[in-house]
């Protein structure tokens, strides 16, 4: 099924969760917040939180500011 | 303990805070914390690279060495930064954010009327908000008046290296702030830092004058000695400017 992530179209496996897409992607999640369809999903609920097909995910960290 | 700035309940012993974006690369951005000695480095919050073929930040700097503080940098609306600020606490694990909300794209000056808005908003969802607001003594109030742990004013446009522009109106925010006031953005040199130390404020933050000058860690070391000194300065009580002199030497005992 597809979702989008940081506003690219990614195909994922049914029954993928947050925490699952985190990983294929090589992301820590300590480093990271997600939004998914503009609401965070909290670190705890990674692993629970499955997707859906359309699901858009922001996945974001921390770059160098002022 | 000595001299410390407090800021929402956390102690920090450097008032210089810096940022760390624009860099050459990631050693001399690390080389050039180190030398301000800041304790506080601000950080803005973007997408990930998913491709994952560039370093992060957070390869080089160690948030337990350092206190991260997320920026809303480029957000021009209320609800952008106020969906900034959340994700930031999510990814960090810490309260603390640096609120801008940006009016116009030229001079990067602050749309102080959204800025208090989502001020409002970040208090209430139990966020230590430090804002990036004008000049505006009577703005500096109002944002201390809805919660904010501190008023960062700017000096000048950000990125413009034009030092402070109205230390009459830094002035008059510092004698009614309760709340600890940073100069955040406009300082150009190490002589500028001092002004703003002088003056009485608490902190000063700086990103593009230490990443963009020619060395950037020996201006962070610069940085570091001119806040410094412009606090010790501004604690010893300057002496009154009069229009003529008085002699430092004595009058009595000349033989001429």
């Amino acid at each position: 099924m597809e979702i989008v992530v940081n506003g690219q179209p990614r195909e994922i496996a049914p029954g993928a969760t947050v925490a699952s897409l985190l990983r294929e992607l090589t992301l820590p999640a300590t480093r990271v917040a997600v939004e998914r369809n503009r609401e965070i999903v909290r670190k705890p609920e990674y692993e629970s939180t499955a997707l859906s097909a359309g699901d858009r995910l922001e996945i974001v960290t921390f770059v160098g500011g002022g | 303990m000595g001299d410390t700035l407090t800021i929402g309940g956390k102690t920090f012993r450097s008032r210089l805070l810096v940022g760390t974006g624009k860099y050459p690369d990631y050693p001399t951005m690390v080389r050039a914390l180190e030398a301000s000695g800041a304790e506080i480095v601000t950080v803005a919050v973007r997408r990930v690279n998913l491709d994952r073929t560039k370093e992060s930040l957070l390869d080089h700097v160690d948030p337990k060495k350092y206190t991260l503080l997320p920026n809303t940098a480029a957000c021009y609306t209320e609800d952008d930064a106020v969906r900034t600020c959340h994700l930031a606490r999510e990814a960090g694990m810490s309260s603390m954010v640096k609120l801008e909300v940006i009016g116009d794209e030229n001079t990067l000056f602050p749309d102080t009327e959204a800025l208090l808005s989502a001020a409002k908003r970040l208090v209430r969802d139990g966020f230590v908000v430090l804002p990036y607001t004008n000049d505006d003594p009577i703005m500096a109030r109002k944002l201390e008046d809805a919660g904010c742990a501190a008023v960062m004013p700017l000096a000048a446009p950000i990125g413009s290296g034009l030092g402070i522009r109205n230390p009459f109106n830094i002035r008059i925010i510092l004698e009614s702030a309760k709340v600890p006031v940073i100069v955040d953005a406009g300082v150009g040199s190490a002589s500028d830092a001092a002004v703003a130390m002088e003056l009485g404020c608490d902190g000063v933050l700086m990103n593009t004058a230490i990443a963009g000058a020619r060395d950037p860690v020996l201006m962070a070391g610069a940085m570091r000695e001119a806040v410094s000194a412009g606090r010790k300065s501004f604690l010893a009580g300057r002496i009154p400017k009069k229009l003529y002199a008085t002699a430092s030497s004595p009058l009595d005992g000349t033989f001429f």
